[in-house]
C-alpha cells in the first residue's frame, strides 16, 4: 500500500467560496443561498465574496438529506438539524 | 445473491396499499436515518429500508418484483432466465445490494446505467456519487492524528462492460486535533463518475469515542478530579492527566467541590487550541475506625457549619 492519500479537513480553519462550498456538496448556489437565508449557515463578507467554513459542509449536507429523505422543507429540516445537534452536544456531556 | 424480501424489510403485509408504504417509510427512515437514529446498524438498516422502498412504492417494480414470489429472506437466489426489466427514470442513489442491482440493473453506485446501455449511450455524463462513512477515533487519536486504513467497496466495469465488485484498500491520515461530528473530504475517492467525468468524493463523518476520563466539547476537555478534604481547604499541588502526559496543578487554598480549574491550551490541538478544566470532586475517607470516628467528632466540635443554612432560611 502506498503514502496515505491527500485529505481536507473541514474545520473552522478552512474558507471556502460560495463556488467551492456549492461544489462539494454538489449543488446549485440558488440551494445554498436559501440555506443561509434560513440561518443555517452564517457567511461572513459582503455577498459577492462571502466566505464559508469547512463546518457549513456538514451543515449543509445534513439539512439537504433531511429535507430529502423525510419530505419537509427547509424551515422543518433546519428546525431538526438544530435539535439533533443540541441532542448530540448533551449527549457528549456538553456544559 | 441473497433473496431480499422488502415486504418482511418494511415490516408491511404484501398486500399493503401505497400508502401503508409511504407511512412505513416514513417511520422506519425516522427509526433508522444515520443522521437521527441511535441504533447501532443505523446505516445499514436505512439503505436496506431505502432500497425496498425504491422497489415497493413503484408500481411497476412492485409487479416485477412480486412475479418472483415468495422466498425466505437470504436464501440463495437467481433471477429466471426470462427476467427482463428495463425501466426509465432516475437512480436514487448509490450503495444497492446485489439482489437490487442484478433485478433492477443499478449498477450498485455507478451513476446512471451507463453499463446496461454499453458506455456513452446517449452521450451520457455524470459526476460520481459522493461516498459517506463514519470512522470512530479514541480521544487520544483525535489529539494525535491517526492513520486508518479503510475498506471501501467498489463497483467496476470489466471488459464486458459487466459491473464487478471490487474491494480497494485506502490509507487516509486523520490529522490532529479533529473534533466530534466533523467531517474529512478525501477527494475523487467516492463514486466514479459516468462518461469520463469526475468521481464523487468520499466523506468521513469522525466520531470521538468516549473517554474513560476526559469530557469533550468541540476542542475543550473536562476533568473531574478527585480530591481530599485537607488538598482542597489547604491547596496542594497535585499530578493530573492531560491529553498530552500528567502535569502539576496547583489546587489553591479554600478549594470546594466543582470549583474549576483550566489548564489553557491543554485541551484537543488546534488554531486556537481547547483547554482542559478541571473540576474538583472532594472526597471524604471513611469514618470505618474508631480514631477516625473520633477526628471527625472532633471536626464537628471543632468547625461547626451548616451547609444547609440557605435552604432552611430561604422559603
Amino acid at each position: 500500500m502506498s503514502e496515505p492519500i491527500r485529505v481536507d479537513l473541514l474545520d473552522e480553519t478552512v474558507e471556502l467560496s460560495l463556488e467551492d462550498l456549492c461544489r462539494i456538496c454538489g449543488v446549485h448556489e440558488r440551494h445554498v443561498v436559501e440555506i443561509v437565508e434560513e440561518g443555517v449557515i452564517e457567511p461572513r463578507g459582503a455577498v459577492g465574496e462571502w466566505r464559508f467554513t469547512g463546518l457549513a459542509v456538514t451543515r449543509v449536507q445534513r439539512v439537504l438529506r433531511l429535507q430529502e429523505e423525510f419530505a419537509v422543507n427547509l424551515a422543518g429540516a433546519a428546525l431538526a438539524l438544530e435539535l439533533l445537534e443540541e441532542i448530540e452536544r448533551l449527549r457528549r456531556g456538553g456544559r | 445473491m441473497e433473496f431480499k424480501d422488502y415486504y418482511e424489510i418494511m415490516g408491511v403485509a404484501r398486500d399493503a396499499s401505497a400508502d401503508e408504504i409511504k407511512r412505513a417509510y416514513r417511520r422506519l427512515a425516522r427509526k433508522f436515518h444515520p443522521d437521527v437514529s441511535k441504533e447501532k446498524d443505523a446505516e445499514a438498516r436505512f439503505k436496506e429500508v431505502g432500497e425496498a422502498y425504491e422497489v415497493l412504492r413503484d408500481p411497476e417494480k412492485r409487479a416485477a418484483y412480486d412475479q418472483l414470489g415468495r422466498q425466505p429472506q437470504g436464501e440463495e437466489f437467481r433471477p429466471p432466465p426470462d427476467w427482463n426489466f428495463e425501466f426509465e427514470g432516475e437512480d436514487r442513489a448509490g450503495g444497492h445490494s446485489d439482489f437490487f442491482d442484478q433485478l433492477f440493473g443499478g449498477l450498485g453506485g455507478l451513476r446512471g446505467r451507463a453499463g446496461r446501455g454499453g458506455p456513452g449511450r446517449g452521450g451520457f455524463r455524470s459526476r460520481g456519487f459522493d461516498a459517506h462513512a463514519q470512522v470512530d477515533v479514541t480521544l487520544e487519536e483525535a489529539f494525535h492524528g491517526a492513520t486508518r486504513t479503510l475498506s471501501l467497496q467498489r463497483v467496476e466495469l470489466d471488459k464486458d462492460g459487466k459491473p464487478r465488485p471490487r474491494v480497494q484498500q485506502l490509507q487516509v491520515k486523520i490529522p490532529a486535533g479533529v473534533v466530534d461530528g466533523q467531517q474529512i473530504r478525501v477527494p475523487a475517492q467516492g463514486e466514479p463518475g459516468a462518461g469520463g467525468e469526475a468521481a464523487g468524493d468520499l466523506f468521513l463523518q469522525l466520531r470521538v469515542l468516549p473517554h474513560r476520563w476526559f469530557r469533550v466539547e468541540g476542542r475543550d476537555v473536562s476533568l473531574d478530579l478527585p480530591v481530599t478534604p485537607w488538598e482542597a481547604a489547604l491547596g496542594e499541588t497535585v499530578r493530573v492527566p492531560t491529553l498530552a502526559g500528567r502535569v502539576d496543578l496547583k489546587i489553591p487554598k479554600g478549594s470546594q467541590t466543582d470549583k474549576q480549574l483550566r489548564l489553557k491550551e491543554r485541551g484537543l490541538p488546534g488554531s486556537p487550541p481547547g483547554d482542559q478544566f478541571v473540576v474538583l470532586k472532594i472526597v471524604a475517607p471513611a469514618a470505618d475506625s474508631a480514631s477516625r470516628e473520633a477526628l471527625y467528632k472532633q471536626m464537628a466540635a471543632a468547625m461547626a457549619m451548616n451547609p444547609r443554612e440557605a435552604m432552611e432560611t430561604d422559603r
